[in-house]
């Protein structure tokens, strides 16, 4: 029998003024799901978070984190989870040693637990060698693992992150996620948010936002499915005009420039077959390879927000 | 409240301010600077004031008034004119503030026991040390009028007052200034050191990861306030020394009397600055609403320089609701009278007030963001 969802959301709304950042979302997270948040900025992602992490207040609607109401005891959530926000937020003139201790304090851990805790910060983190630095000093990589080490000192059942990877190189993001599946594994809900389309695609299930509503959640197996329209990939020698010659033709619902080829959204597969060579030898470009190709989570993801009326300005 | 997040946020604001040199400049540095500045440069006792003489008389008589100027301390005769010509320049080039012209008739008229006139030429362009000058100077000649009315003659005058002064027995300002100085200079830092503590949390995304932990608001308000009071008391101790050593000023109260009320106005003190900090989100406009908050008010309507007995009613009333004018009113007592919490109960109770209105602000200024 599975246990209960650790994360219940009904029908909730954040409104700001006459703007709507989050608009009668509705969704729940299994225990030890590793749970995706993909929009565009603007999306509603952060208001979102901030609410299920007790910091604001919701305008309507409810939700439950580890079987406590987030409007009526934001205190009792905010001792079962872990948070990390978008900015980096530890404190920047304080050594390594001494925010871990900080929040070590806040979050109640002390005496052997807290020589144990640390131990174990220190060393997933990688800054053992470091602990007595000033943590301003450190590389955003290193600050990043260290504010996650903060974030789940007191070993909280759910973890939420809001873009904990922003700004940070490559190598040093796919490190992070190692250590978002290894607290996975352990037992802990990550709740992620995310505007990366290679992080999403780690996530067990994916909410994608736009406009403060959720516009699909499943899956990334299962979401690259909702694209009800056949993808075409095309290899030519000038991708930039092929898109302009393509953009007309009626058969074409999208052509976007994808690496150095050309996705495109056809109303029908045979049709596009027949027509997106003819409209290139016009245009004077050729056309190496034309295959139906597997969308991807950033094709799907591109879609959904144009059916959806595009994303929001700014 | 839980020990535990109260003394981790304690200890992480103490780390913070070690590693701040702007924190540690407003902590140990300015209120001694403050305290050397004003100290040595507010003065209303004027000496030696620059005397010039035109002697027309140039008899016995009028060197003897010349005499009793001299002696009196508060003047010092910087030269004898020639002319009536000369006195103008005297006062013009600023070579003398005040000029005294004895007539030829002056020695004549005394001895004929008609009534002899001396004109005083004053600078009026310095009005305050004109002011005072001109009493010095009427004093002298009264004084000596009456010695020349009573000369020979052993009749004791109908009325004779016998001035006494209390409590700063040599009427030296410094006295005075100095103890309502360490009022003010509190007032003033204490502000401007949690000015910066909430504002800087914010402005760094700080408050939200802190806000996002169990800690209670309480916790974050008097966790914070700890090192500071602890500063605030040190910075007191410290202050209340160099007015003893440096300044020679009289200590005749209760030490323990002053350490209760300084803490009293440090809370409320502190809590205001916090208050200011955490309602402005931004470093540099705390700092500026903090000093018109806190510096005005206890410079000028703190009864520390001017009195307040002799302000407008307006400005008596606003007055009413500086806290620094109590601070002033304690400390001024204890060091100068010796006076206890009998004499300053009302000053006491306000102090109490104002602590609770500034811990109160603190505390109710996070409620959206902090549980």
């Amino acid at each position: 029998m599975p246990r209960a969802d650790v994360v219940t959301v009904r029908a909730l709304t954040r409104t700001f003024g006459d703007f709507v950042a989050v608009d009668d979302v509705t969704f729940s997270v299994a225990p030890g799901e590793v749970f995706g948040f993909l929009g565009p900025n603007g999306a509603g992602k952060t208001t979102t978070i901030k609410m299920l992490t007790g910091l604001l207040r919701p305008t309507a609607g409810t939700a439950t984190v580890a079987g406590r109401d987030i409007a009526r005891e934001p205190g009792a959530v905010k001792r079962q989870i872990g948070y990390m926000s978008q900015l980096f937020s530890l404190y920047a003139d304080l050594a390594v040693d001494e925010n871990i201790e900080l929040f070590a304090g806040l979050y109640g851990v002390t005496g052997d637990r807290l020589a144990e805790r640390r131990a174990w910060v220190l060393e997933m983190a990688g800054l053992t060698t470091q602990r007595h630095r000033i943590t301003g000093e450190l590389s955003l990589g290193w600050k990043q693992r260290l504010a996650l080490g903060c974030a789940v000192l007191h070993e909280p059942p759910i973890l939420f992150l809001d873009e904990p990877t922003s700004g940070v190189d490559p190598v040093s993001r796919r490190s992070f996620w190692d250590l978002i599946y290894q607290l996975a594994e352990g037992g802990t809900t990550v709740f992620v948010s995310t505007h990366y389309m290679e992080e999403a695609e780690y996530c067990h299930r994916l909410a994608l936002m736009n406009r403060g509503r959720l516009i699909a959640l499943d899956r990334p197996a299962h979401l690259k499915r909702l694209l009800d329209h056949p993808l075409l990939e095309l290899k030519t020698d000038d991708a930039p005009r092929a898109v302009e010659a393509l953009r007309g033709l009626p058969v074409v619902l999208e052509a976007a420039m994808f690496g150095r080829s050309v996705h495109v959204l056809a109303s029908d597969r045979d049709g596009a077959f027949a027509a997106v060579p003819s409209a290139l030898a016009a245009a004077g470009r050729t056309c190496e390879a034309l295959r139906v190709v597997e969308p991807s989570l950033e094709d799907v993801f591109v879609a959904l927000v144009r059916r959806e009326g595009g994303a929001r300005a700014g | 409240m839980n020990r535990t997040r109260l003394v981790a946020i304690a200890r992480k604001e103490f780390l913070q301010i070690r590693r701040d040199a702007r924190s540690l400049y407003l902590a140990f540095m300015l209120p001694l600077l403050l305290l050397m500045l004003f100290g040595y440069a507010i003065s209303f006792d004027i000496r030696n004031i620059r005397l010039a003489v035109l002697d027309r008389s140039r008899t016995a008589a009028s060197r003897e008034l010349v005499e009793s100027f001299e002696s009196s301390g508060y003047f010092t005769v910087v030269g004898h004119l020639a002319r009536a010509a000369d006195v103008d320049r005297a006062l013009a080039d600023g070579h003398a503030k005040l000029v005294l012209v004895i007539p030829p008739s002056f020695a004549a008229h005394l001895g004929s026991g008609r009534a002899a006139e001396v004109q005083l030429l004053l600078d009026g362009s310095d009005a305050n040390t004109a002011t005072i000058a001109q009493n010095y100077a009427d004093a002298i000649v009264s004084g000596y009028s009456t010695r020349v009315t009573l000369r020979g003659r052993s009749v004791a005058l109908p009325v004779r007052a016998e001035n006494r002064v209390w409590y700063n027995e040599t009427l030296e300002s410094r006295n005075m200034i100095v103890p309502g100085l360490v009022a003010v200079i509190m007032s003033i830092i204490a502000a401007m050191l949690t000015a910066l503590t909430i504002a800087r949390e914010w402005e760094r995304g700080t408050m939200e990861q802190l806000a996002a932990t169990p800690v209670h608001r309480l916790e974050v308000v008097i966790g914070k306030l700890l090192p500071y009071v602890g500063i605030g008391l040190f910075d007191v101790a410290v202050a209340t020394g160099v007015a003893l050593v440096i300044f020679h000023v009289p200590f005749r109260g209760d030490v323990l009397l002053l350490a209760g009320m300084t803490l009293l106005f440090l809370l409320g003190a502190l809590g205001l600055g916090m208050f200011i900090s955490a309602a402005m989100k931004s470093q540099i406009l705390a700092t500026q609403v903090a000093m018109i908050a806190t510096f005005l008010p206890a410079l000028l309507l703190s009864g520390f320089i001017f009195s307040i007995g002799t302000m407008p009613w307006v400005l008596k009333a606003v007055s009413r609701v500086v806290a620094a004018r109590y601070y002033v009113s304690v400390t001024k007592g204890i060091f100068l009278k010796g006076v206890g919490l009998d004499v300053l109960a009302v000053d006491g109770l306000a102090m109490v007030l104002f602590a609770a209105v500034g811990l109160g602000l603190a505390i109710r200024v996070f409620r959206k963001e902090i549980a």
